[in-house]
């Protein structure tokens, strides 16, 4: 007979209980401290800190955690958190031409100011799996600390010479958008679409970028630079009448390198692709800027023919946690819309049926 | 990190509550439109109800009685872990009883008793645009609203005629409201549409993925679309709820074996309780005590 669908809330309370279980896995096994997470699964967090646009280790390494590795659930639970946070201002742009660099890489020129740094690449690693990292026992080479060299960024080089175009700036009166605060309104300026990006899926947005690559949107793209490393945050206090360090954080910066654009006025320059992510997040960082790029076809009257260029597609369906959310809502009870449903196509039936 | 566990009275912010209930007056103001606002990340993922919280986690004081429900059961899995989530951030009083609650959240359906002054029901929305699925684009969409451009709906709804001998949408049926906008009333059968008119409720809508939020207040026109020879007309069922009997409401079909055998159950779990209660027995239902 029938059993009501009661009990939701034992049930909920029992799931829970068995995630934690799961979460924790073999008690023989030592569980996991944060530490070991920030220390050696860095990537992962660096992941969870630029989707979930908070910058704090710990708290990262906390929710990849609690999520069992999935990194999606990570970031989601990271944003969650974020959004209670009080808001005390906006900083002060950060200057990556100051960045103490652990990592810079140019594809333009054999050699400039600063000179290539590899830095921690998995680039010319063999992929082949290596048994002997495992373990307290693996040998770990010795390593000295990074100096934080400085080097100006390519883009400065040449932009001295007019070959490209100069970073965009903000009309008169202007003031950086944020979406975190403001509903988006489409058409979007390039701020806004840059901060999106930059929380965006590394999935989605490496799919797009690629798309570019194989026609659908083609920008002729160089990787003018890559660099990875520390810049100074500083936050201006009215009460104090100037700009204060608040720390320093590690960013991934990409500046792509396109085709360029001239006028009858403007003599050809070459046009830019931007990405910035936190912490160490080169394939991000890449395919960011070529989505940056290809976004902006309209500015330079550029046909949009792909889905990359295309702004409300892109920018509408780029944030995992709402995509996740959404796509996973249809587990979600429909038994109302589906009984509405059920009920059309039986009676259309019923009168088919009695037409022969 | 410990401190972490902070939280404000129902969760959000004070700053964010009063952006939330700015765009909800202004959609007081302008029946059917739909307001921009800046959604947040919720605790619970986007389209689990995330725009129905925020409406409701701004509106909800400490005298509050809450009410929550999904497919109009007060028990289904979701509307527990909403009723939770605000017994647990804002101490409030909630209830099953739909006479009771002062704010009632729900996903899916109205419910069956007369709602009244006083009482707010608010609706999670997953896709707050009725024309989105005519026109993929926002800046279109918007457009069209603005000119009152509503054609292609009364195309499509003409289009399922032609192909089905009537209008083929069950659920979401799309309204005009107070003669003026468009609007999606959230995917509930369309049972339901005659229950917002003229309503003594305030009804709020929040679409939190889609940052929109959305309003019919008390006493007003929400009319379904339609033609003059293919009227809007309702759901009816050929059996009345097995447990309590009653006719001229929403029903589940429940499965019961594999044989083709079924039952159906009132979708309002409380409707069908209170008739129970007050001794009216379906034909599978037991008499109360």
């Amino acid at each position: 007979m029938y059993v009501a669908v009661k009990g939701g809330e034992a049930a909920i309370a029992n799931a829970h209980r068995l995630l934690a279980d799961r979460r924790r896995g073999d008690r023989a096994v030592p569980a996991l401290r944060l530490d070991q997470i920030v220390e050696q699964l860095g990537l992962a967090v660096d992941r969870c800190m630029g989707e979930g646009s908070l910058y704090d280790r710990e708290l990262a390494a906390l929710a990849i955690l609690q999520a069992r590795g999935d990194l999606i659930e990570a970031i989601f639970l990271v944003r969650a958190y974020r959004t209670t946070l009080p808001r005390f201002g906006y900083s002060e742009p950060i200057d990556t031409g100051a960045m103490k660099i652990e990592r810079r890489i140019s594809a333009t020129f054999k050699d400039l100011p600063g000179g290539q740094m590899l830095g921690p690449t998995f680039d010319y690693t063999h992929r082949l799996l290596d048994p002997s990292i495992v373990g307290e026992d693996a040998e770990v080479p010795v390593v000295r600390e990074a100096e934080g060299e400085q080097a100006p960024r390519v883009t400065d080089l040449l932009g001295r010479q007019g070959l490209i175009e100069p970073d965009g700036e903000l009309a008169e009166g202007e003031e950086v958008g944020d979406l975190t605060r403001e509903p988006l309104d489409f058409p979007l300026d390039r701020d806004l679409r840059l901060q999106a990006l930059a929380r965006g899926d590394e999935g989605f947005l490496l799919a797009l970028g690629y798309s570019t690559q194989r026609g659908y949107g083609r920008t002729h793209p160089f990787v003018g630079e890559i660099r990875i490393g520390e810049v100074e945050v500083e936050f201006d206090i009215a009460e104090l009448g100037f700009a204060v360090s608040l720390g320093r954080v590690r960013v991934t910066e990409c500046q792509m390198v396109n085709q360029f654009k001239g006028s009858a006025t403007i003599p050809p320059q070459f046009t830019r692709g931007y990405g910035l992510v936190f912490g160490q997040a080169e394939r991000k960082a890449m395919a960011m800027s070529l989505v940056d790029r290809a976004l902006r076809a309209k500015e330079f009257g550029e046909d949009i023919v792909a889905p990359a260029q295309d702004e409300e597609f892109v920018i509408s369906h780029s944030d995992n946690v709402q995509a996740t959310g959404f796509v996973e809502h249809l587990k979600l009870p429909h038994y109302v819309d589906f009984q509405a449903e059920l009920d059309l196509i039986r009676r259309m039936r019923a009168e088919l049926e009695g037409v022969e | 990190m410990n401190a972490v566990a902070n939280y404000n009275f129902a969760y959000l912010d004070e700053q964010t509550k009063r952006m939330i209930r700015r765009a909800i007056l202004k959609a007081v103001a302008i029946p059917g439109y739909q307001v921009p606002f800046s959604s947040r990340e919720m605790p619970m993922p986007y389209g689990w109800g995330t725009g129905g919280v925020q409406v409701t986690a701004s509106i909800i004081g400490p005298d509050d009685v809450l009410k929550v429900i999904d497919q109009g059961a007060d028990d289904t899995t979701n509307a527990v872990s909403i009723r939770a989530f605000f017994a647990k951030v804002a101490q409030v009083k909630t209830t099953t009883h739909t006479a009771e609650a002062t704010i009632i959240q729900t996903r899916h359906r109205i419910p069956e008793r007369k709602l009244e002054a006083g009482q707010i029901l608010v609706y999670q929305v997953p896709i707050p645009e009725p024309l989105r699925f005519l026109e993929p684009r926002e800046t279109e969409t918007r457009k069209m609203h603005a000119l009152e451009e509503y054609g292609l709906m009364h195309v499509k709804l003409y289009e399922d005629i032609a192909r089905h001998g009537r209008i083929a949408t069950t659920y979401a049926y799309p309204v005009k409201v107070e003669g003026r906008y468009v609007m999606d009333p959230s995917p509930t059968p369309k049972f339901d549409n005659p229950k917002m008119h003229r309503s003594e409720a305030l009804q709020l809508f929040g679409a939190g993925r889609e940052h929109r939020i959305y309003a019919v207040p008390p006493h007003t026109e929400v009319v379904s679309l339609d033609f003059e020879d293919h009227p809007f007309t309702v759901q009816h069922f050929a059996e009345p709820c097995a447990l309590c009997g009653a006719e001229q409401v929403y029903l589940d079909e429940v499965i019961l074996d594999d044989r083709g055998g079924h039952m159906y159950v009132c979708s309002d779990t409380d409707h069908c309780e209170e008739r129970r209660d007050a001794g009216y027995v379906g034909v599978m239902g037991e008499a109360a005590e």
